[in-house]
């Protein structure tokens, strides 16, 4: 399935723990992949330690206060005229990010397939789901803020309920808004050629994928930590 | 410089994301059924690490990278998860101080 790693001269590195040792010990790089892949992966990890701490501090938070905490599938339950459905919303927000990641995978495929028109729309719907999953999260806050939920006081318990649910779903909504605006900056440029210019080179596009099946990622968590728990 | 841009045929993306659809469905019936207690929590987090492990290796592609790499995205969440296992020995020390040595909220059935 994948093709094999050369070094410069064509010889096929190892693979394998014998491949950590040749690609560590490497005098021009450690990581035989495009160096924006790379650092997107490290962007990455970065971001992972900072949404690890603040769901660490929320679990640290939420185990060791003695108030009673807030029911998730109660608090976040919608009802259409008819008994609250429990977390009804939060599913949806799941489906479409899912969806999301689904188009965008499909996009990086149509890239190096070098399909332009088809990379420029699946990465359009990827930044469409976006925009409707961020709405939804407003609606959320709104709803909360309504019921008086405060970084600072929560009517339904634990005073901490209000300050860690917005600063972690806060922080995800600006990933997931950033993330629309760069999935449509480079949709753009692949729709007017502006990677063709460049050699025909469409590893950006996986890149952006990247970042953006992070911000999927750190949903899963959120959801199973914050909303099911 | 490796060769980029490895393609894999469309169907296997389209079979993870199947999967991952299930896994929420699944994820969401443990809220919907009301589970309680260990049941509960093996269960959310099992399809947790299932939906995360297949987002990274299929979708973000690490499956088909090589293991330097692997290896330098999956140590830090590890030494994270030693950092979770900390806090929550301490939270746990926390919350059994605040009610033996400032009688807080015993009689409350605390939702953990």
């Amino acid at each position: 399935m994948s093709e094999a790693a050369l070094t410069d001269t064509g010889e096929v590195l190892p693979v394998g723990t014998k491949g950590v040792v040749v690609d560590f010990s490497a005098d021009k790089q450690a990581f035989q992949v495009p160096w924006g892949k790379a650092m997107m992966w490290f962007f990455l990890l970065s971001d992972t330690f900072i949404f690890g701490s603040f769901l660490t501090g929320y679990m640290t938070v939420r185990m060791s206060v003695t108030d009673a905490w807030p029911i998730p599938s109660e608090v976040f339950a919608l009802s259409f005229g008819g008994e609250p459905i429990p977390l009804i919303l939060i599913a949806i927000m799941t489906f479409i990010l899912i969806s999301s990641s689904g188009t965008m995978a499909m996009a990086v495929n149509m890239g190096y397939r070098k399909d332009r028109n088809k990379t420029f729309w699946l990465m359009v719907a990827t930044a469409a789901f976006g925009v409707m999953f961020v709405s939804m999260q407003a609606f959320e806050w709104t709803k909360l803020i309504e019921e008086g939920v405060r970084p600072w006081v929560n009517p339904m318990g634990a005073a901490q309920f209000g300050s860690t649910f917005f600063m972690i779903t806060g922080f995800h909504g600006l990933h997931v808004s950033a993330g629309v605006i760069y999935l449509l900056v480079i949709a753009f440029r692949v729709k007017n050629g502006f990677y063709e210019k460049r050699g025909g080179n469409y590893e950006i596009v996986e890149i952006t994928g990247l970042y953006w099946h992070f911000v999927d990622l750190v949903w899963v968590f959120i959801f199973a930590f914050f909303y099911l728990w | 410089m490796a060769q980029e841009g490895q393609q894999h045929p469309l169907s296997i993306y389209f079979f993870i994301w199947g999967l991952l659809f299930v896994l929420s469905f699944f994820s969401y019936m443990v809220d919907y059924l009301n589970l309680q207690g260990g049941l509960r929590w093996a269960l959310i987090l099992l399809f947790m690490f299932l939906k995360a492990g297949f987002i990274v290796s299929i979708f973000m592609h690490l499956a088909w990278e090589r293991l330097a790499l692997k290896m330098a995205i999956l140590a830090p969440p590890i030494a994270l998860m030693v950092l979770v296992c900390l806090m929550a020995i301490e939270a746990d020390y926390t919350f059994l101080t605040r009610i033996v040595f400032f009688g807080e909220g015993a009689p409350l059935p605390v939702h953990h």
